[in-house]
C-alpha cells in the first residue's frame, strides 16, 4: 500500500494541535483579516511576531513550514517584478520609457512579499496542526446555524468526511489498476502529451466503475445501520472549548486589535 | 419465540427475469447459530438483504421476533437485524475505528453517554479495543471486518447476518471472523446467520443449510448435511477439508469413523494405526 498520510497534517501532540477545531478556523479567519488590515510594517510585524510563536508551539519544523514558500515562489517574484517597475513613486532611482524604480515601489513590493509569506505560511499552519477529520468535524461544527435555512450541513459534513475517507483506498486502486494495464502493455511514461492522457483513460473508466460500486454497497452498509440523514441524529464526539482556546482567542484578538490601532492612528502606513 | 420467520418468499431482480429467491421457507430460532451454505447465484446474499429490508420481497412473509417487516417498521427491524457485509472496505463511514463505531448508535439517536458505553461493549466483544483509535484503512482484512462487526453490535442487534463476510479474508482473517461470531452467538446469545460458501465455517453452526436457485435444498446439523457428499456435489458444493480427509483415508482401507473434529481425527487415526 502506498502511504496513506495525505494532506500536511503533521502528526505530533502539542498545544497548537489540541486546539479546538473550530477555534483555529476562527482565529485563522481573524489573522487573515489582520494580515490584510495592516498598512505598515508594523502590523505585519505583530502578525509575523505572532505566527512564529505559533509556529514554534506547534512542534512543527520550521524549515517545514517555510518550505510552503516555494509553492508561490512564482507569484511573489511576479507582485515584486510588477510593483518594483510599475509602482509610481517620488524618489526616483531609475527609469526608462513607462518603466521605473522608486524608493516607495521597492518598499511597497516588500510589504507585499512579506504579506504574501504571511498568508501562505499562517493557511498552511491551520492544516499542518489540525487532521482532515477535525477540520471537518469543525467546519460542520461551525456551519450548524446554517441549518436554520435548512442548508444540509449535516450531509456535507458526512460527504467530505466519507470522501477523505475513501482517498486512501482510491489511491490504492488506481495504482493496482495502472499495474494491471502495464502487465498488459500499457505505457504511461512515453509519448506526447495528448498520448499520456489517453494511456489515462483505460485507468479512469474501472477507476470510476469500482467508485460507484464503493459507493452503492457503502449505501447498503450506511442503510443497515440504520442511517436516515441528519434529523435525528445524534453526536458521540463533542468539540469541547479548553483553556488553550480561550488563550487563542485572546491572541487573536490581542493581534487584530493591535493591527487595528496601527492603522486608525496611521503609524508607519506606507 | 423465532428469531426470524420466512414464509414462501420470492424475489426477481427487474433486469434478470427469473427468480433469485424461490418460494422460500425458513425459520431460525431465538440464539440459533444457522450456516447457510450456497455456490454463486443461490440467492444467499439475495437473502441477507430481504431479512433487513434493503431489498423488499415480491412475495411472502418475512417476520423478526414476531413483527412483520414492513415500510413502517423499517428501523425497528434494521436496529434488531444487523448485516455485515463482504468487502471489508465498502461498509466503513468514518475514518477511525472509534467513529465508525459509533455511526449506528448515532443513527439512532441515543445520548452520548450510552453510545460511549455501546463502542466499549462492541470493541470488547470484538476484542480489538487496542484499536479503538486506529485508522481504519490501515487494519487487516480481518480487522476490518471486526470493525464492521463491531460497528453493527453498537446497534445491540438480536440477530447478526453475515453475508459471506469471511470472503476476501485470508485463512486467518477467516478464523478470528468465525470465533468472534461463535463468542457473540454463545456469550451474548445473538442469533447468527453465517452465509458462506466455505465449509469448514459450517461446522461451528447448530444448523447447516443449504441453497440452490433461491430455495432451502438440504438442512439439518452440520454432520448430517456433510453425510451426505454425493448431493452436497450436485450444488456445487463440497465437505470440509478435514471430511475429505476422512474420505480419502476411507479409501486408503484405514477403518476411520465419520467426525468433523481434529482432535477426534487424530485420535481415530491413531487408533486405526495401532
Amino acid at each position: 500500500m502506498k502511504d496513506v498520510s495525505f494532506g500536511q497534517y503533521y502528526p505530533v501532540s502539542s498545544f497548537v494541535h489540541r486546539m479546538d477545531p473550530r477555534l483555529k478556523i476562527l482565529f485563522l479567519i481573524a489573522f487573515i483579516t489582520a494580515i490584510f488590515l495592516a498598512t505598515s510594517f508594523y502590523g505585519l510585524a505583530i502578525c509575523a511576531g505572532v505566527l512564529l510563536l505559533i509556529i514554534l508551539l506547534s512542534r512543527v519544523p520550521v524549515g517545514k513550514v517555510f518550505r510552503e514558500i516555494r509553492g508561490i515562489l512564482f507569484i511573489v517574484i511576479l507582485t515584486s517584478v510588477l510593483n518594483i517597475f510599475f509602482y509610481r513613486g517620488e524618489t526616483e532611482y531609475w527609469s526608462w520609457k513607462f518603466l521605473s524604480i522608486t524608493r516607495e515601489g521597492l518598499i511597497f513590493s516588500a510589504f507585499l512579499v512579506c504579506r504574501l509569506i504571511l498568508l501562505v505560511t499562517c493557511s498552511s499552519m491551520l492544516t499542518y496542526t489540525t487532521s482532515p477529520v477535525e477540520l471537518t468535524d469543525g467546519i460542520e461544527s461551525l456551519l450548524t446555524p446554517l441549518k436554520w435555512i435548512r442548508f444540509p450541513v449535516h450531509e456535507l459534513a458526512l460527504i467530505m468526511s466519507i470522501a477523505l475517507r475513501f482517498i486512501p483506498i482510491l489511491m490504492d486502486e488506481t495504482e493496482r489498476i495502472k499495474n494491471a494495464q502495464k502487465a498488459r502493455g500499457a505505457d504511461f511514461e512515453s509519448g506526447g502529451l495528448i498520448k499520456r492522457i489517453r494511456a489515462i483513460v483505460p485507468v479512469l473508466i474501472p477507476l470510476l466503475l469500482s467508485a460507484l460500486r464503493r459507493a452503492e454497497e457503502l449505501g447498503d452498509a450506511m442503510d443497515a445501520r440504520c442511517y436516515s440523514g441528519g434529523r435525528k441524529r445524534t453526536k458521540y464526539k463533542k468539540l469541547r472549548l479548553t483553556w488553550r482556546d480561550f488563550v487563542g482567542f485572546l491572541v487573536g484578538a490581542a493581534v487584530v486589535t493591535g493591527v487595528v490601532l496601527l492603522r486608525v492612528y496611521g503609524v508607519g502606513t506606507l | 419465540m423465532n428469531a426470524l420467520e420466512l414464509k414462501g418468499v420470492s424475489f426477481s431482480y427487474e433486469e434478470e427475469g427469473g427468480f433469485r429467491i424461490d418460494n422460500l421457507n425458513l425459520t431460525v430460532g431465538e440464539g440459533e447459530f444457522v450456516a447457510v451454505l450456497g455456490h454463486n447465484g443461490s440467492g444467499k446474499s439475495t437473502l441477507a438483504r430481504l431479512c433487513n429490508g434493503l431489498l423488499e420481497a415480491d412475495a411472502g412473509e418475512i417476520s423478526v421476533f414476531g413483527v412483520p417487516l414492513d415500510s413502517k417498521n423499517l428501523f425497528e427491524i434494521r436496529k434488531n437485524v444487523g448485516v455485515v457485509f463482504q468487502n471489508p472496505d465498502n461498509q466503513t463511514v468514518a475514518t477511525y475505528v472509534e467513529d465508525d463505531v459509533a455511526f449506528g448508535a448515532e443513527n439512532i439517536g441515543l445520548p452520548r453517554e450510552e453510545i460511549g458505553k455501546r463502542i466499549d461493549f462492541a470493541l470488547k466483544a470484538t476484542g480489538i479495543e487496542q484499536l479503538r483509535h486506529s485508522t481504519a484503512a490501515r487494519l487487516s482484512g480481518g480487522q476490518k471486518q471486526r470493525v464492521a462487526i463491531a460497528g453493527v453490535l453498537a446497534l445491540k442487534p438480536k440477530i447478526i447476518i453475515l453475508d459471506e463476510s469471511t470472503a476476501m479474508l485470508d485463512p486467518r482473517g477467516r478464523r478470528e471472523i468465525v470465533e468472534v461470531v461463535n463468542k457473540l452467538n454463545k456469550e451474548e446469545g445473538i442469533t447468527v446467520l453465517l452465509i458462506t460458501h466455505f465449509p469448514e465455517e459450517a461446522l461451528m453452526a447448530d444448523r447447516a443449510i443449504v441453497m440452490n436457485r433461491g430455495t432451502v435444498v438440504m438442512q439439518g446439523t452440520p454432520r448430517e448435511v456433510f453425510a451426505r457428499q454425493e448431493e452436497l456435489l450436485t450444488y456445487n458444493l463440497d465437505l470440509p477439508r478435514i471430511g475429505i480427509i476422512c474420505n480419502r483415508l476411507r479409501a486408503l482401507g484405514l477403518n476411520i469413523a465419520d467426525t468433523m473434529d481434529e482432535d477426534e481425527l487424530v485420535k481415530e487415526i491413531v487408533r486405526c494405526v495401532s
